[in-house]
């Protein structure tokens, strides 16, 4: 066989990497000896087993005696260059005291949001891992499937499931099985203390790393009527008293405090204050309702167990399979399976319900992470645009050095270091932003300090480092390959190293860029702002104005409402269950004929309900008063009701007196309502009945005031509430500003893409006004001539603007559909009801900027336009 | 320091450059110990060990002609140095002198 000698080379990367780590007194030798052996090895055992064997030799000889020692002079010579490089940069840095002021303030406000999600991050990753066990301990999730529903996920299981892993799943280490709702008033002595907590049993300090300061946690949740509190808590209750052994009294049961915790890191899903034994719930709920142990009774109870270091989760899920196929033998259209789901996925769960503690969805980080490289990278593009804009000057500079003796690599290391110092001056700048920024942040929603502390910590202060080192680079990656490019001679020979003009598209690409991204983040704040307002003020079908809430802790609603009642602004008073258009649901199945039913959500209201908010009566009456204990006999139904069922026809009239079984009573029809939201704006509208209720204490005091003066009026209901409620502070809240919490999140959404929005105009408008400023600069001489030559002023500032004009036309041209696209395919189809997105409100934004980007480039270019020519040219 | 210590091997090696005379190069060194001693001899463990020499003084090295043989790179020739000739002759006289010792009687039957 024939071969070229261009096949017989060995691999040429192995060469280049052994001349490169070897010793230059080694090298020629034994590369040598390698190509010796690997031309015996070719005839021997074959070209590509030679290329191999001496790939392998090479980094076999990589040996400290074989490598190149660091040779002190190469290194010193960098590092007197540093000061130099140093210098040369402060020097410009002074020289263009605007350009500088453009970099480093485009980089520092970039850099503030790349800080937050960092300190977010860095929060977020951290929660659970202080747990010995952390790697190890799983929680089990269980899916929920009825038969023609989607399938449910739930954070919570069955305690039924965590008694029988424990007994029939061999190899796991330790099962505890927690249930939340343990809520009351904690009496001690006079004193009565609201509190809440979980029941947990005693292997719950074996799962989870919680030390107690006092108690031993072997033992502290074994018997019944056992307490473990935290430190804060039993601050809360007994002051500076030692709390150990002490009483709590709830109702009339006596508990004693057993173990006292350590306070819990803020970082933790689970937040204890208070923890009462699981054999207290045996001896309380478990003897009134047997159910507590039933397998589908899966809403309250959540079950973590800690595996064998050996075993995955993979190995136990078949044993969890058959498990829930023996138990759900017994159900009827209804199938749970479980599953276990790992300590460190709980912060991100997606999709699952009855979540204890906070939780993040991913996509929600990815977006803010998003927004935030968005508006980097923009800052990046104005270091490049600029950097490179302004080699002009600084190209001479680089080839004096290049004639010196400087090489390619040198000119770039100078760049880089140049851009990076820039970018850890910056930093300081970015991290008084971030302070600022930070405070804001949190004070979003209180869920957002539930979640994150984003305290300061050395970890932290190292990655805000590491981000503006990594920031300096990539913004100056594209001037340093550009400089270090440069034509020495050519450049020192014809004064203008490159032709402005070649490079210029580029930098127009990257104009472009910038203003679509920061139109798109204007527009989409303003239309969503418009939107959430729309939201807010959509017509769910009853009225909301001057309606407060008022929550009952129990206390006797007829008293306190005869007491409201004598105030002269409240002028009417009902009282439900619940409020709907909130986004909480209550529901029982209901049934017209013999084998249909469907669940049907209901909120239970007394006869002033439905006149106080303005429902729409279609056909028939309101409810008719009836005393307390009677039967319960009427319903009042939506249209829905009507459709779903067929009832009458489906005509309202026709409905009236038919009847329907709902929780095992017949209940006549005797109204009909017109449809209204009674979920949020998200959800359609469902079949939706009232049942007559006299008296919620648990529920809820609705009122109409008409007053001018709140703040009074407030303070006139808390004096009331306190006469029957000395435990519980008022819960008063008007109808509307619930509503405006129920869509928060939206409001949070349109919060931070403003804001993320104005930095980026902010960006972009320092990025274009340098180049404007640059650009005029050049061309003074051109706009002279052209003046000397008879242009008039305003021919000279349209010629300036032209270009500039039609970038910003084109980032227009590009964000508005973009931003029309985002909202009708992807943000408003999330609301079911919702109103179009108005034209006015698209394109005022972009106006907007458009407008102030004229004003900036405007004034500069007239002033050029105005300068008398004389001055410039009599330079030349 | 390890000292001027000479291990079994890098005796070997420095009784084989001997033998080579004008012809010791890391390459030849290899085949020639692979002759002596019918075991494989790696041109990495060689290449050390001759680098170790010349730290110790035992050899020097010069580099000599380039061939089209080796890609067109020279080959760095061994030669033993004074002190390693010294040190080949004291470790032949150590063993020696303990072969002396030895009684007959303990190594019959081997040969």
């Amino acid at each position: 066989m024939k071969r070229t000698r261009q096949d017989e080379t060995p691999p040429q990367w192995a060469v280049s990497f052994l001349r490169w780590y070897c010793h230059p007194r080694l090298a020629e030798d034994l590369e040598g000896d390698l190509y010796e052996y690997f031309q015996r090895n070719i005839t021997e055992k074959g070209l590509r087993r030679a290329r191999l064997i001496y790939a392998i030799d090479v980094i076999k000889f990589l040996r400290p005696y074989t490598i190149r020692p660091v040779q002190p002079l190469t290194f010193l010579s960098r590092f007197i260059m540093l000061s130099s490089y140093l210098k040369s940069s402060g020097r410009n840095l002074v020289r263009n005291k605007l350009f500088s002021f453009i970099n480093i303030a485009g980089l520092a406000i970039g850099m503030s949001v790349g800080l937050l999600v960092i300190a977010i991050l860095n929060d977020l990753l951290a929660y659970d891992q202080f747990h010995e066990k952390k790697g190890r301990i799983y929680r089990i999730i269980t899916h929920h499937q009825e038969h023609g529903n989607p399938e449910m996920k739930l954070a919570s299981t069955s305690v039924k499931a965590g008694r029988q892993i424990r007994v029939a799943i061999p190899g796991i280490e330790d099962v505890t099985i927690l249930r939340s709702g343990f809520g009351g008033d904690a009496q001690i002595g006079e004193k009565k203390i609201p509190v809440e907590g979980k029941w947990a049993d005693n292997s719950f300090f074996r799962v989870f790393s919680f030390p107690l300061v006092a108690g031993d946690p072997k033992t502290a949740l074994n018997e019944p009527y056992s307490l473990v509190i935290t430190e804060q808590t039993a601050k809360k209750l007994f002051g500076d008293d030692n709390a150990l052994g002490r009483t709590v009294r709830f109702d009339s049961l006596a508990y004693t405090v057993t173990g006292i915790a350590r306070e819990v890191p803020h970082q933790s899903h689970l937040r204890l204050d208070v923890l009462v034994s699981f054999a207290s719930a045996d001896a309380t709920l478990g003897k009134k309702q047997p159910d507590l142990y039933n397998w589908d009774n899966i809403w309250q109870n959540y079950v973590y167990l800690t595996l064998p270091p050996t075993t995955t989760p993979a190995a136990v899920q078949p044993a969890l399979d058959k498990l829930c196929a023996e138990e759900n033998k017994a159900l009827h259209d209804l199938k749970l399976t479980v599953s276990l789901q790992s300590l460190s996925e709980i912060t991100f769960s997606k999709g699952l319900n009855n979540n204890i503690g906070p939780t993040v969805d991913p996509l929600w980080l990815w977006g803010l992470g998003g927004l935030a490289f968005i508006v980097i990278l923009s800052a990046c593009f104005n270091y490049t645009n600029l950097s490179v804009a302004r080699s002009l000057r600084r190209s001479r500079e680089v080839s004096v050095r290049k004639v010196i003796g400087a090489r390619r690599s040198h000119i770039m290391g100078q760049f880089m270091t140049e851009s990076v110092i820039i970018a850890l001056a910056s930093l300081l700048i970015a991290f008084g932003l971030y302070i600022f920024l930070r405070k804001e942040f949190l004070s979003l929603t209180p869920e957002i300090t539930e979640m994150v502390s984003l305290t300061l910590s050395v970890r932290t202060m190292l990655y805000f480092i590491g981000l503006a080192v990594v920031i300096g680079l990539a913004a100056g990656f594209l001037p340093a390959v550009f400089f270090s490019g440069i034509n020495a001679l050519a450049a020192m020979k014809t004064r203008l190293a490159f032709n402005p003009g070649k490079r210029f598209g580029l930098r127009k690409v990257l104009i472009v860029t910038q203003y679509t991204f920061s139109l798109i983040f204007i527009s989409t704040t303003i239309v969503g702002y418009s939107q959430y307002k729309k939201i807010l003020h959509f017509d769910l079908g009853f009225t909301t104005d001057n309606v407060i809430n008022l929550k009952l802790y129990g206390a006797d609603p007829a008293a306190l409402k005869k007491d409201l009642a004598g105030l002269p602004e409240v002028k009417q008073i009902s009282q439900s269950m619940m409020v709907t258009s909130l986004g909480s649901f209550f529901g029982f199945t209901m049934k017209y004929q013999p084998g249909d039913s469907a669940l049907v959500w209901e909120n239970r209201v007394d006869e002033h309900y439905l006149p106080l908010h303005e429902h729409t009566l279609l056909a028939g009456t309101n409810f008719t008063v009836r005393p307390e204990k009677g039967q319960e006999r009427e319903v009042i139904v939506n249209q829905q009701v009507l459709k779903r069922f067929n009832i009458g026809g489906q005509s309202p009239r026709n409905a009236i007196g038919q009847f329907v079984t709902v929780d095992g009573q017949k209940l006549a029809i005797v109204g009909v309502l017109k449809d209204f939201n009674y979920g949020t704006l998200e959800q359609k509208i469902d079949p939706v009945m009232f049942r007559y209720t006299r008296s919620e204490p648990w529920g809820f005091l609705n009122l109409k005031v008409t007053t001018d003066d709140m703040a009074a009026t407030l303070v006139k209901l808390d004096e009331v509430w306190k006469k029957y409620d000395k435990v519980h502070p008022i819960n008063a809240r008007f109808y509307t500003d619930q509503i405006e919490a129920a869509y928060s999140r939206y409001a949070i959404m349109v919060k931070v893409i403003g804001f993320i929005a104005v930095l980026a105009i902010c960006i972009a408008s320092l990025g274009l006004f340098g180049m404007v400023v640059f650009t005029i600069e050049t061309r003074l001489k051109e706009v002279s001539i052209r003046k000397v030559l008879g242009a008039d002023e305003a021919g000279l500032v349209y010629l300036l603007c032209k270009n500039f004009l039609l970038l910003l036309l084109l980032a227009a041209a590009i964000a508005l559909p973009v931003t029309y696209l985002l909202f009708d395919k992807l943000v408003l189809p999330r609301f079911v009801y919702h109103k179009p997105i108005g034209w006015g409100e698209l394109l005022i934004g972009s106006l907007l900027v458009m407008l102030f980007a004229l004003l900036m480039i405007g004034s500069q270019t007239a002033r050029a336009a105005r300068i008398n020519p004389t001055n410039v040219l009599k330079g030349e | 320091m390890k000292g001027t210590n000479l291990g079994e091997f890098e005796e070997l090696v420095l009784l084989t450059i001997a033998a080579l005379g004008r012809d010791a190069y890391s390459v030849a060194i290899c085949d020639e110990l692979e002759r002596y001693t019918g075991r494989a001899a790696k041109l990495g463990v060689v290449h050390a060990v001759l680098n170790r020499l010349e730290e110790k003084g035992l050899a020097k090295s010069y580099l000599g002609e380039a061939s089209a043989t080796r890609g067109g790179k020279r080959k760095r020739f061994y030669e033993i140095s004074q002190a390693g000739k010294v040190a080949l002759v004291r470790s032949r006289e150590i063993r020696e002198t303990i072969w002396q010792h030895i009684s007959g009687l303990n190594l019959e039957g081997l040969s």
